[in-house]
């Protein structure tokens, strides 16, 4: 009988009245009170933060007092000093202050690519999934059309259409954006689908309530958890994907900072000078890290099932 | 092919009146984030060959844990046994290893569960799930295996066995479902059948045939039947035997007809009480007021003191023992006397 | 079992017009004239260019040159680039390295991802569990390009250097199978993280499931349980998710061949979308996105082979 993984079947039985300490509560408050007391959010959410703080206010970090655009090349590729923390780069810029300075477009990318994908897949999903029929059917070949596109390749091509000179951080988001809409329509379109058929809905029709109120108070509140859920998860690939883009040079673009481009620019030497490639790309991890853990931890909050 | 350990053990042949089956003062608990639930709390029954015991309790009684500890199939951890025995032909169950309780597992014990939709293997045939039974077991081949799939289902009435032998369980009704269960279950000829709320999740009529099939099954191979449910309608023709269980404990157990005739505890009078009869046409129904105790909060003295309209003030300090009213009976309340007579209230 | 392959492969259909139109249609909205571009600061014989233009249909509307498009594609035909060179000649041995590399990383996220998802289901709540769980987070947080650079630094190089052996040859494709080793790995990654998360999930689940329990109440040893009753039924998703993968690993490998120097694919779209060789573009997504889409034919009717639920719909 010690083999707990096969005989894992019988599932406790459930208190009959909830403990008193923890009140009987929404979704939402559980969720909030799970996230408060876990440690993977916090760390993250910590992380998180001060990334955030960094990228609005880069100047507060840069305590050395070099500024990202004062180079000198006789300076190049200088390990770590008092005066440069995390050494030169090629061109012999301090690679401390362009990295805090780099910070802004990653955030940036990463928050707004992933509100404008979870809105306007969110708003999709939820009138393809709500109103069905010749709505769903067209949304959902739409969407199906657009996913098809595998996503780096398509951002590609639509940076390239957009063009160099006009390239930044608006037509990153807009390249990313497009492409990334269909997976939210599908996910809120499933769960919008499932909440339509619970009894709650069923009654609330019952009792006469218009679409719209349906649609707003009984749905959307019950189907929006997957799509934070993944919403978080994606914005790290938006980060991700604005520094592959930057480094295949159709991103942002010089004289703007992004880790992606930096570590481009420090890829010809990088066998020899491996540090101005080493902490952009360090930062870079780190930021999406923080980002997963927020992730990982609104999921268990919100899909307490997988716990 | 029975397990030669058992069959041997000293004691079955010194005690020789020991029964087929026998739960001794069993405890179960479950660590949960909470706190100890403690699920089952010193339960004792027997059944013997031929016998059928019906377990009555509402849902969170320690009925089905009960059971799950007699197969062996709880989750440990959470679960723990701390106290208790469970003795099958005299061994107790609890002692053997894993190997030796396997060899009791599906072969002598067998069990049937609520659901037979999810309970059956969505991706394999129910031919390929009976004949199971017959090759990792008894060694058989897939096409013997098979033969004797078509046999059992045959048994259990499954109309065109033969050509339904290779359908998936989607493809069956709920009730031919829960045939293929019972099928399965008694394809080993096990000593003992446990029903898990076998009817729970059909329609009333299928639910009358698949318990005249069971009794029917029982008769024949003189099995010792344990009937777990939650509705006293079910019990009445095929139980010899009531055990009533309360927040982990049995409250009252008797022969069948003596319980229903002259309840000896309140709950069990609670339960008589609220089945519907049609003489009872146009009166409000009974039901017992309150809601189930809360496992990890459990009320003082006589768990079910809260609920009990005969409630007195010794039943909030003093936990009741098993009152033996005769041999065959026993109930948990300080004034069984008094249920019994009628002149509690 | 026949309708339903039918009906799957008749619902990739639209998708596939859609799809391929789009990217047509992205492409030749590329603002200016292809030909100036091409000619760069040299002034255009007008008759030549008008040549051009009729050849390549320049002047027709978008949906008409669509069309052809279409006619020479379903013919075997992905057109000639403005410089004469056809465009399958481009293509030549770009679509194998590309292939390799990715076949090469679902090899890894199978093996490996599969494997940490097993384990740490089974061991579930276990420092193993957690210490897998913790792998992924990192696994999953550290994009390829980081990845690629670190490990092509720390495998490649200094590993050559401390040892004198070049167990992985960090550019290029000329070592066969050795070449695609350590880039194969780097673009697994994240899928491997993935895939194991999935796997964990999966066979959690499938192990609380009802049937499990009735297997075991079955008396069935708990090898035959975990084999049979309860990975058959979680293998459905993992099989979803590696065939799902095949086309992402596709169109997402061009950052890994640009860090490892591979000649495949995802480069050669690069440099075309920075000629302006537009057919070349097109014809690159276009085929991406047919092996995308096949992936996930396969993908649904290995799903009907392995579910019986689906199949008998």
């Amino acid at each position: 009988m010690s083999n707990d993984t096969l005989s894992a079947t019988a599932p406790a039985p459930q208190p009959a009245k909830p403990v008193k300490e923890k009140k009987p509560a929404s979704l939402w408050s559980d969720a909030w009170y799970d996230l408060r007391r876990n440690p993977v959010f916090i760390i993250g959410g910590i992380m998180l933060g001060l990334l955030v703080i960094i990228s609005a206010f880069p100047g507060l970090f840069d305590t050395v007092g070099v500024e990202p655009s004062t180079c000198s090349l006789a300076q190049a590729r200088k390990g770590i000093s008092a005066e440069h923390w995390f050494g030169t780069d090629n061109l012999g810029c301090d690679v401390y202050s362009r990295v805090i300075h780099g910070a802004k477009v990653s955030i940036i990318v990463g928050i707004v690519s992933a509100v404008v994908t979870g809105l306007v897949g969110g708003a999709l999903g939820l009138l393809a999934g709500f109103f069905g029929r010749w709505v769903d059917v067209l949304l959902s070949r739409v969407a199906e059309i657009f996913f098809a596109i595998p996503s780096i390749l398509g951002a590609l091509l639509i940076l390239a259409v957009i063009g160099r000179d006009n390239a930044g951080i608006a037509s990153v988001v807009l390249a990313l954006s497009l492409l990334a809409w269909p997976m939210i329509l599908r996910i809120m379109r499933a769960s919008v689908i499932t909440a339509k058929h619970q009894d709650y809905v069923m009654a609330a029709r019952a009792l006469g309530a218009g679409p719209g109120r349906i649609m707003m108070r009984h749905i959307l509140p019950n189907a929006v958890a997957p799509v934070i859920v993944v919403s978080t998860i994606n914005l790290g690939a938006f980060i991700a994907a604005e520094a592959a883009l930057s480094f295949l040079g159709v991103g942002i673009q010089s004289p703007q900072i992004s880790w992606g481009l930096m570590i481009a620019d420090a890829r010809n030497r990088f066998l020899e000078a491996p540090l101005p490639l080493l902490f952009p790309a360090l930062f870079l991890s780190l930021t999406i890290l923080s980002v997963v853990m927020l992730g990982d931890a609104v999921r268990d909050a919100l899909d307490p099932k997988l716990r | 092919m029975k397990n030669p350990s058992i069959d041997t053990h000293p004691l079955a042949d010194e005690v020789g009146h020991e029964p087929l089956l026998a739960v001794d003062n069993l405890h179960v608990e479950f660590v949960t984030r909470q706190g100890i639930v403690r699920a089952v709390n010193g339960v004792s029954y027997t059944v013997n060959a031929g016998e059928s015991l019906a377990v009555l309790g509402e849902s969170g009684s320690g009925k089905s844990v009960t059971a799950q500890a007699i197969m062996g199939i709880l989750d440990m951890p959470p679960a723990r046994i701390p106290k208790g025995e469970i003795r099958f032909r005299g061994t107790d169950m609890l002692k053997l290893s894993d190997q030796a309780r396997s060899q009791i597992r599906g072969q002598r014990i067998a069990m049937i569960f609520q659901d037979a939709l999810s309970a059956l293997n969505p991706v394999f045939t129910v031919g390929w799930q009976i004949s199971e039974m017959f090759r990792v077991h008894r060694g058989m081949s897939k096409r013997d295996g098979m033969k004797k799939a078509i046999e059992l289902m045959d048994r259990v009435r499954i109309p065109a066995a033969k050509q339904r032998v290779n359908d998936y369980p989607h493809q069956f009704s709920g009730g031919m479902r829960q045939r293929i269960m019972i099928a399965m279950s008694i394809a080993l000829d096990p000593e003992v059948l446990i029903a898990d709320e076998p009817t729970t999740a059909l329609d009333v009529t299928v639910q009358a045939q698949i318990m005249e099939l069971l009794a029917e099954l029982q008769r024949e191979s003189n099995m010792g039947l344990i009937l777990i449910t939650h509705d006293l309608g079910v019990v009445a023709d095929v139980a010899d035997k009531i055990a009533v269980m309360y927040a982990g404990r049995i409250v009252e157990h008797a022969p069948v007809h003596d319980l229903y005739k002259t309840p000896a505890h309140p709950y069990s009078k609670g339960l008589l009480d609220s089945i519907p009869r049609v003489d009872q046409k146009g009166q409000e129904l009974y039901a017992i007021k309150g809601l189930p105790p809360n496992l990890l909060d459990m009320p003082s003295g006589c768990a079910f003191h809260p609920r009990c309209p005969y409630r007195r003030d010794n039943c909030v300090t003093d936990v009741p023992p098993l009152y033996e009213i005769s041999g065959t009976r026993g109930s948990a309340c300080h004034y069984y006397r008094e249920v019994l007579d009628g002149t509690l209230g | 079992m026949g309708r339903y392959v039918i009906r799957r492969l008749l619902q990739a259909i639209p998708v596939l017009l859609g799809t391929t139109f789009l990217i047509f249609a992205i492409v030749y909205a590329l603002p200016g004239d292809p030909l100036q571009a091409l000619a760069g600061e040299k002034r255009v014989d007008p008759v030549f260019a008008a040549t051009l233009r009729e050849q390549f249909h320049l002047n027709e509307p978008l949906i008409v040159r669509y069309g052809y498009y279409l006619r020479d594609i379903v013919s075997g035909n992905f057109g000639t680039t403005f410089r004469g060179l056809p465009v399958s000649t481009i293509f030549e041995g770009k679509f194998q390295v590309t292939f390799k590399l990715s076949i090469t990383a679902l090899i890894f996220e199978a093996i490996i991802g599969v494997g940490l998802g097993l384990w740490a289901a089974l061991r579930r709540g276990r420092w193993e569990d957690k210490g897998i769980l913790a792998i992924t987070l990192l696994m999953v947080s550290v994009p390829t390009l980081v990845s690629g650079f670190v490990l092509q630094l720390v495998l490649g190089v200094k590993l050559k250097q401390s040892t004198g052996i070049d167990f992985f040859p960090v550019a290029g494709v000329q070592d066969g199978v050795r070449s695609y080793l350590l880039p194969g790995f780097v673009l697994a990654m994240v899928s491997i993280a993935y895939l194991t998360r999935l796997t964990r999930t999966s066979l959690m689940e499938t192990l609380r499931a009802d049937y499990v329990r009735t297997a075991v109440a079955k008396g069935m040893p708990r090898r035959r349980v975990l084999g049979r009753h309860a990975l058959r039924n979680s293998l459905i998703p993992m099989v979803t998710y590696l065939g799902a993968d095949l086309g992402t690993l596709m169109g997402g490998a061009v950052i890994t061949e640009t860090i490892f120097n591979l000649p495949g694919i995802g480069q050669q779209l690069f440099q075309s979308v920075y000629l302006r060789e537009n057919p070349v573009v097109v014809g690159i997504v276009t085929v991406l996105v047919l092996i995308y889409i096949l992936a996930n034919l396969v993908v649904d009717l290995l799903y009907a082979v392995l579910d019986p639920r689906i199949r008998y719909e």
